[in-house]
C-alpha cells in the first residue's frame, strides 16, 4: 500500500519533471529564433560590406584607387573609359548643399516655433501634417521637382536647362525639414522645464529663451538632426535621378544639370549591364563610396545622439 | 536725479519693446515656416489632380502599360505593389517583431546586444540605394533569384526592418512592469509572459509601426530600380490560387514584376506631354494608398494615446 503510494508519487515527480524539462526545452528555442531575428541586423550590415567591399575589389583591380579619387572625369562605359569619382561627389555635393540650406533654416525655425512657441493645439494639428508631408514617396518628389518647380524657376532665371540641380535640392530640402523640425523638436522637448523657467524668472522672453538657453542646452541633439538631414540628403536617389538629369557633369553650378552617385547607379541599374563588367562593378564602387560617407554620418549623429540622452 | 531715471526707465521700456518686437516677429517667421511646409504639400496636389485626373478612369486600373499613352495603365505596377508587399509584410513582420521582443524582454546586456543595437540604428541611416545594391549582389546574382517578387519583398522588408523593431520597442517599452512581475508570480515562464501579456498589449502600438514601414516600402524606387525590376510588363504574375491541384500555387514569387514607382518613372521619363499626365495619374494613386497607411497609423497611435491609462 504505502509502496503503491510511493510510486504514484514517483510518477508524478517524474510528470512534473518532465514537464519542467520539455517547457525548458521550449523557452530555449523559442528565445534561440527571437535572438536569430535580432541578429538578421547584423548578418544585413555584413551582406552589405561583403557586397560592396567584394565587387569593389574586383573593381580597383582594373582601376588604380587613385585614379577613382583624382580623375576629373567619369566616363565608365566610353572606350576612352575614366573613372573619377570626383565627378558624380560635386552633383552630390552641390544638391546636398542646396537641400540643406533649404532643410537647416526651415526645419529649426519649425521647430523652435512648435516646441517654445506654439499652443498644444497648434503642435497637435502641425506634427501630423508634416509627418504626412514625410510619408510622400521620393519619386513623387521628384516627379515635382521635374514638372512643377522647374517651370515655375524658369520664370525667375533665363535659361534654366530643364534638368537642374537647384530644383532638385530644392524640393529634396522641403523633403528634408520634416525629419530634422521632429527630431529637433524632440531634442528641445527634452529639455527640463526648470531650466526655461529659471530664464523666465530672470524676464527673459520666450525668444530669448529658446535662443539662449534651450538651444544650446539641446544642442547635440539638433546636431544629430542635421546630421541624419545631410545623411538623407546625400543617400537620396529618385529625386536627384528624375530631375537633375543623369550626365556626369564636374561643376558645383546650381544652374547646370548633373548626375549624383546615386543618380548614377539607378541610371546603370535600369539599363541591361551584364554582369560581371567594369560598368557593372562601377556601380559597387560608386555604393562603397556612398556608404562610407552615410556610415561616417551616422556613427556622427548616433554618438552625438547618445551624448545629449546621457545629459538629462 | 530724477532725469536720470526718465532715462533709465525710457531705456528699459525701449529695450523691452525691442524685445517683444523680436518676439513677434519671430512667431510670424515660425508659422510663416509652417506655412511655407503646407503650400509646397497644396502645390503638389493641385499640381497632380490639375494634370492626372483626366486619367483616373476604372480603365487606368485594369490596363497594362502601353506604348499608346491613352491606353496605358497600371494593372501591372498596382499588382507587382500588392504582391511584394505582400512579401514584404510576411517576412518584416515576424522578424522584426522577433528582434523587438529579444531586445526588450530577452537580451543581455552584453556586448553581442551592443552590436545588434549599433548595427540597428546604422542600417536605419542607410541610402535606400544602397540595399538595393545587397539585393542584386546577393539576391540576384549569388543565390540567382534573380529580378522577382521574392527578390523585391525580401529587399524592402530588409529596408523596413529597423522601422518595424524600433516601433516594436517602443510599444513593448510602455507596458508597466508590474505586468510582467503579476505573471511571473504566477510562474508564467518568460514567453508565457511575453505570449499572453507584452505581445497582446503592445499589438496597436506595433501595428502603427508596420504601416509606417509599409508606407514607406510600397513607395520605395531606388532599391527595386536597382535590382532591375522590367519596366514593361503586359501581363500578370500567375495566381497564387487554382481550381486544380495543388490549388495553392507559389509561382508568383519568382514571377517578374514591375511596382507603381517604377511605373512612375518610366512615364516620367517620357518626353511626351501624354505620358506626363499618366505619370501624374499614377502618382496621385501612389500618394493616395501612402497617405492613407500614413493616416491610419497617426490615428491608431492618437486612438492608443487617449484610451491606454495603465
Amino acid at each position: 500500500m504505502s509502496s503503491t503510494a510511493t510510486g504514484t508519487a514517483r510518477a508524478v515527480v517524474g510528470n512534473r519533471m518532465r514537464y519542467q524539462a520539455s517547457r525548458h526545452i521550449k523557452e530555449r528555442i523559442v528565445e534561440l529564433v527571437l535572438l536569430l531575428s535580432a541578429m538578421v541586423a547584423v548578418f544585413t550590415t555584413l551582406g552589405i560590406v561583403y557586397v560592396l567591399v567584394k565587387e569593389s575589389l574586383v573593381f580597383f583591380r582594373a582601376v588604380p584607387i587613385w585614379d577613382f579619387i583624382s580623375d576629373s572625369q567619369w566616363t565608365p562605359l566610353f572606350s576612352d573609359a575614366h573613372f573619377g569619382i570626383g565627378v558624380l561627389l560635386s552633383g552630390t555635393l552641390t544638391s546636398s548643399a542646396i537641400a540643406l540650406t533649404v532643410a537647416i533654416p526651415l526645419g529649426t525655425i519649425i521647430a523652435i516655433y512648435l516646441s517654445e512657441f506654439a499652443s498644444e493645439r497648434v503642435r497637435e494639428i502641425w506634427k501630423p501634417v508634416l509627418e504626412l508631408l514625410a510619408g510622400v514617396p521620393t519619386i513623387v518628389f521628384g516627379y515635382f521637382a521635374l514638372f512643377f518647380v522647374t517651370p515655375m524657376l524658369q520664370q525667375f532665371i533665363p535659361g534654366l536647362p530643364g534638368f537642374n540641380l537647384l530644383s532638385a535640392g530644392l524640393v529634396m530640402g522641403v523633403m528634408i525639414v520634416p525629419y530634422i523640425s521632429s527630431i529637433s523638436e524632440d531634442a528641445m522637448r527634452a529639455v527640463p522645464m526648470s531650466l526655461r523657467e529659471g530664464s523666465y524668472a530672470m524676464g527673459a522672453t520666450r525668444l530669448q529663451t529658446a535662443l539662449r538657453v534651450v538651444v544650446p542646452a539641446a544642442f547635440s541633439g539638433i546636431a544629430a538632426a542635421y546630421i541624419l538631414g545631410i545623411s538623407r540628403a546625400v543617400g537620396e536617389t529618385m529625386i536627384v535621378a528624375v530631375a537633375a538629369g543623369m550626365q556626369p557633369n564636374l561643376t558645383l553650378n546650381p544652374t547646370q544639370p548633373a548626375a549624383t552617385i546615386t543618380a548614377y547607379i539607378v541610371q546603370v541599374a535600369k539599363g541591361d549591364l551584364p554582369h560581371g563588367s567594369v560598368g557593372y562593378q562601377t556601380i559597387f564602387a560608386a555604393g562603397l563610396t556612398l556608404f562610407l560617407v552615410t556610415l561616417v554620418f551616422n556613427l556622427l549623429g548616433f554618438w552625438l545622439r547618445r551624448r545629449y540622452r546621457e545629459v538629462y | 536725479m530724477k532725469a536720470l531715471d526718465t532715462s533709465a526707465r525710457e531705456g528699459m521700456r525701449a529695450s523691452i519693446a525691442t524685445q517683444k518686437r523680436r518676439e513677434l516677429l519671430f512667431s510670424v517667421l515660425g508659422f510663416a515656416a509652417l506655412f511655407l511646409m503646407f503650400v509646397t504639400f497644396v502645390a503638389l496636389f493641385v499640381d497632380m489632380i490639375s494634370s492626372g485626373m483626366d486619367r483616373l478612369t476604372l480603365d487606368f486600373f485594369t490596363h497594362f502599360a502601353s506604348r499608346r499613352a491613352e491606353q496605358a495603365g497600371i494593372l501591372a505596377a498596382w499588382v507587382g505593389s500588392f504582391t511584394v508587399m505582400l512579401v514584404t509584410a510576411f517576412v518584416a513582420v515576424p522578424i522584426g517583431v522577433g528582434a523587438g521582443i529579444y531586445l526588450e524582454e530577452y537580451a543581455p546586456a552584453n556586448k553581442l546586444t551592443a552590436i545588434i543595437e549599433i548595427n540597428i540604428n546604422n542600417l536605419a541611416g542607410v541610402p535606400s540605394i544602397v540595399y538595393g545594391l545587397l539585393a542584386l549582389g546577393m539576391f540576384v546574382h549569388t543565390l540567382g533569384l534573380g529580378a522577382t517578387v521574392l527578390t523585391a519583398g525580401l529587399t524592402l522588408a530588409l529596408l523596413i526592418l529597423p522601422i518595424v523593431i524600433v516601433s516594436t520597442r517602443e510599444a513593448i517599452r510602455s507596458i508597466p512592469g508590474m505586468i510582467r512581475e503579476a505573471a511571473y508570480a504566477l510562474g508564467a515562464t518568460r514567453w508565457q509572459v511575453v505570449r499572453h501579456h507584452v505581445l497582446p498589449y503592445s499589438l496597436p502600438g506595433i501595428l502603427t509601426g508596420v504601416i509606417i514601414g509599409l508606407s514607406r516600402a510600397i513607395g520605395e524606387t531606388a532599391p527595386i530600380v536597382t535590382i532591375g525590376a522590367v519596366t514593361f510588363i503586359a501581363f500578370l504574375p500567375e495566381s497564387p490560387i487554382s481550381s486544380t491541384a495543388p490549388f495553392v500555387s507559389f509561382d508568383w514569387l519568382m514571377s517578374p514584376f514591375t511596382a507603381m514607382p517604377i511605373q512612375i518613372f518610366n512615364w516620367t521619363s517620357r518626353p511626351e506631354a501624354a505620358f506626363q499626365q499618366n505619370a501624374s495619374a499614377a502618382a496621385l494613386v501612389l500618394v493616395a494608398m501612402t497617405l492613407v497607411m500614413n493616416a491610419l497609423a497617426i490615428w491608431l497611435r492618437f486612438r492608443l494615446r487617449r484610451n491606454l491609462k495603465w
